[in-house]
């Protein structure tokens, strides 16, 4: 009875709401800054990932010359570094500090806020066929609480100290002890406070994400009509609200040790000589919470992508996803298993041997589904007509580069391998390729085929190209070599290995490394010049629906407004992926199957 | 819309997940918890009596938010009020005997914080602060709805944000009985 009511109301709001479509006027600041719409927060995301993008870019480029050359001095880094640059040389505290926030912003702030952000709000209302997402307000949070933990990162680059620089994961007891480094003061509190801000944004979009794929998709949509892009933002928002709060919780007992004298983390130290007062915690408590949710994490980062490729495939294969029940239930599979092998990061903690194994077992059983997702998207371009565009070369690279770094995987997965492997330039090399360089030419691939529903113009194709030759070569000549320095025993995370014998061998090959990192830094900017110039200049789009695609968002206008159709909410009455059927080029979901249509 | 009939409102939906999150997060201090335990340096203890009648307080709160919700639905304003503000003090309260429990701890040589504290007793104000800020979201969102109330000049009968309130009401309830259950049986 109480539900009715409900209903009720939102039913009238919403018929209010849609009459005021036509004469409701907007300010700069409701439409730009604090929207509500979904293609605008869509675009914020994508907008403040790109800027962030570019920092943590440009980190890796400064943390490479000193990688390359250890012995170079130049004296323009101490122009804009001061004395983290003193003589013109990177300081180790500033190598450290570079790497840790490279890292973060990376993996966090790029590859999971500014990818899930962009595709989960552009893509779910569109796709799902929906006004907008099932909390506008909810989803405007999100993207502020973004906003917010990004100033409190930024403000850390500038203190005295400097920010955090204890890696990505920070261990404790290094990150936990005010005194034991200088990243480890207050940069480390700031660090903490802006990742406290980040969870609570993923967890709102994550709850509206979710809530509208189940919740708001239009008549006739069911669940196995749905694109596999919805499936796959839909599984990453679970995954992120299930191991999100246990990464906070474990921040909040760090918090504890740092400043309220306790020792959650902290037992048996010296710090200076000094004996610490602290007893009874454990450091690797830490680890198995940060890893409970740093390996689900690394499938937040990777399944939007995936759901991103198969569609921009199938689409440019002409041919329908091959096995797209297979898809959905390897998606399952891999985000089930997510949460079951998170100890693989920890096989050198002195874990018992036999629980190493079932850990071992788990991990190895993710090739599986990693597998048949692979085996689908090459059946996907077997014998397809395939339309070669900037789009589709990514979705490309992205299973390319999805397989070079899945097997090395199966090389960490084993206990007996890991021991030699783990922390050396290998992991480096296998997590870089599977999901650092694969994400983003999942995020590329979306980026040049949404662009037009983004923006009603093209990206230039012809620097699409480029984009796309120059990041591949470049990627698998930055990465392939540090599979052998990781074999060779070079551990990751140090300053300078040119002093070490065992790594004389890589000088040059360090060089060759580092030459390759800043030419793929700059066909990147290359490409952000392509994004903004195409926003003002690209080729207009003049029929809305130019890829000739199946789903819902071609639907609607060129440039569409609030509430994305016109008109009512068109009705669905097929799968997303007729491509090719009955001699046709593509049906779309729209359309009403025929009485002698054949059965997919 | 008409199709939506059957389904959720999207917004309970969302509570719903949410409060999956918060259990992760519990689970994970928890879990960590016994683990700590079975590792040498463990120190076992005992909660002052006073977290026994915190717990009956959040308990009779859980009834009250109820009646509270049940009025509201048969329009009885007044009484609507009454109670939704005797939860509210009673979320007070709950929370000051908390804190005074923490005290009493501490006084009595379990040291939570600071030199010479073991995680054992550092564990029990983690998790029960924590749980407190969970309570104190609550009674700032019961606020909101409870003002918003008076403030408007028509009467807003949506039903909505008080269902909402109580389902986090009764889970923040729930959440502290095991923990209580949790802390008592492995000390
Ligand atoms: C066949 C599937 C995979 C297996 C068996 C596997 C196995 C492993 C193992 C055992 C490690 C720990 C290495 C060590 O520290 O000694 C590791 C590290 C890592 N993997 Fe994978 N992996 C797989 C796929 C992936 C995918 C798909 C991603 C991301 C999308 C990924 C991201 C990472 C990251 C980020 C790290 C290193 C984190 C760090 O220590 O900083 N892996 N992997
Ligand atoms: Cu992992």
């Amino acid at each position: 009875m109480s539900n009715e009511a409900v209903i009720q109301h939102g039913t009238v709001s919403h018929e209010v709401h849609e009459h005021h479509e036509g004469h409701h006027h907007e300010t700069f600041i409701s439409k730009y800054v604090f929207s509500q719409d979904h293609k605008m927060i869509a675009k914020q995301f994508l907008i403040t990932g790109m800027v962030w993008a570019v920092i943590g870019g440009l980190m890796s480029v400064l943390f490479r010359i000193q990688l390359g050359y250890p012995d170079a001095h130049l004296p323009w880094l101490e122009d804009i570094f001061g004395h983290w640059a003193k003589d013109g040389k990177i300081q180790p505290e500033f190598y450290y500090a570079l790497g840790t926030m490279h890292g973060t912003i990376l993996v966090f702030f790029v590859l999971t806020a500014g990818l899930s952000g962009t595709f989960a709000n552009l893509l779910i209302p569109f796709q799902v066929g929906a006004r907008d997402m099932a909390s506008p307000f909810m989803n405007m949070l999100s993207y502020w609480f973004f906003v917010l933990a990004s100033i409190v990162m930024l403000a850390s680059l500038f203190i005295q100290t400097g920010p955090a620089s204890g890696g990505w994961t920070v261990y404790p007891p290094l990150s936990a002890l005010g005194d034991a480094s200088q990243g480890s003061k207050l940069g480390m509190d700031l660090w903490l406070i802006s990742m406290a801000l980040f969870v609570v944004s993923q967890l709102l979009g994550g709850l509206n994400y979710v809530s509208t794929i189940l919740n708001m998709r239009t008549k006739g949509m069911t669940m196995t009509r749905l694109p596999l892009t919805v499936w796959a933002i839909l599984f990453t928002a679970i995954l992120g609200i299930l191991s999100f709060p246990v990464l906070f919780s474990g921040f909040i007992l760090l918090l504890f040790d740092r400043h309220l004298g306790t020792s959650f983390y902290l037992s048996d130290i010296v710090l200076s000589g000094k004996i610490l007062p602290n007893e009874g915690g454990s450091p690797i408590l830490y680890q198995h919470l940060f890893w409970f949710l740093g390996h689900p994490e690394v499938y937040i980062i990777i399944l939007p992508t995936m759901g991103l490729v198969s569609e921009v495939m199938s689409i440019n294969a002409r041919k329908p996803i091959f096995g797209y029940m297979a898809m959905i239930a390897s998606m399952f599979a891999i985000a089930l298993l997510a949460f079951l092998v998170w100890a693989h990061h920890m096989f050198v903690t002195g874990m018992n041997p036999f629980l190493g194994s079932v850990f071992v077992l788990l991990t190895l059983l993710i090739a599986v589904p990693s597998a048949i997702k692979v085996f689908n998207w090459l059946t996907t371009l077997w014998k397809g007509n395939i339309r070669f565009n900037p789009g589709m070369l990514f979705c490309i690279g992205f299973v390319s580069m999805f397989i070079s770094g899945g097997l090395t995987g199966i090389f960490l997965g084993n206990s007996t391998l890991d021991i030699h492997l783990h922390d050396t330039y290998f992991v480096i090399a296998h997590f870089h390729i599977v999901m650092g360089v694969s994400a983003f030419m999942g995020m590329f691939a979306g980026i040049y085929h949404w662009f037009p529903k983004m923006y009603g113009r093209y990206m230039n194709n012809t620097l699409g190209y480029i984009h796309f030759w120059v990041t591949l070569v470049c990627a698998y000549v930055i990465f392939w070599p540090m599979h052998y320095e990781g074999f060779a025993g070079m551990p990751r995370r140090y300053y300078d290995y040119s002093n070490w014998e065992s790594f004389k061998q890589f000088v040059e090959l360090n060089k060759v490394i580092s030459f390759a990192a800043i030419l793929s830094f700059l066909v990147q900017l290359m490409f952000i010049f392509n994004f903004i110039y195409s926003i003002f200049k690209g080729r207009r789009v003049t029929s809305k629906n130019p890829w000739g695609a199946t789903t819902l968002e071609w639907t609607t206008p060129i440039r569409p407004g609030h509430g994305n159709w016109p008109g009512e909410i068109p009705e669905v009455h097929r799968w997303a992926y007729d491509y090719g059927k009955d001699g046709m080029d593509f049906i779309d979901q729209t359309t009403p199957v025929g009485k002698d249509e054949s059965k997919h | 819309m008409t199709m939506q009939r059957k389904k959720i409102h999207p917004y309970k939906f969302s509570l719903w997940l949410g409060l999956a999150g918060i259990i992760m997060m519990f689970a994970g201090l928890t879990s960590a918890y016994i683990v700590k335990r079975s590792q040498p340096g463990w120190q076992s203890f005992t909660l002052p009596t006073i977290f026994i009648y915190s717990t009956l307080v959040i308990l009779v709160s859980s009834v009250t938010v109820q009646v509270a919700l049940k009025a509201f639905r048969e329009r009885l304003m007044s009484k609507y009020r009454l109670f939704f503000a005797i939860t509210a003090a009673l979320g007070l309260i709950f929370i000051s005997m908390q804190i005074i429990g923490f005290y009493q701890f501490q006084a009595s040589g379990k040291k939570m914080i600071g030199l010479g504290s073991n995680p054992a007793y550092s564990f029990v104000l983690a998790i029960a602060g924590l749980h407190i800020v969970h309570i104190l979201g609550g009674l700032i969102a019961l606020a909101i709805v409870f003002f918003k109330a008076f403030g408007r000049k028509t009467r807003n009968y949506d039903v909505v944000p008080v269902e909402l309130i109580a389902t986090y009401w009764h889970f923040v309830d729930i959440l502290w009985v095991y923990l209580f259950v949790f802390f008592s049986l492995l000390h």
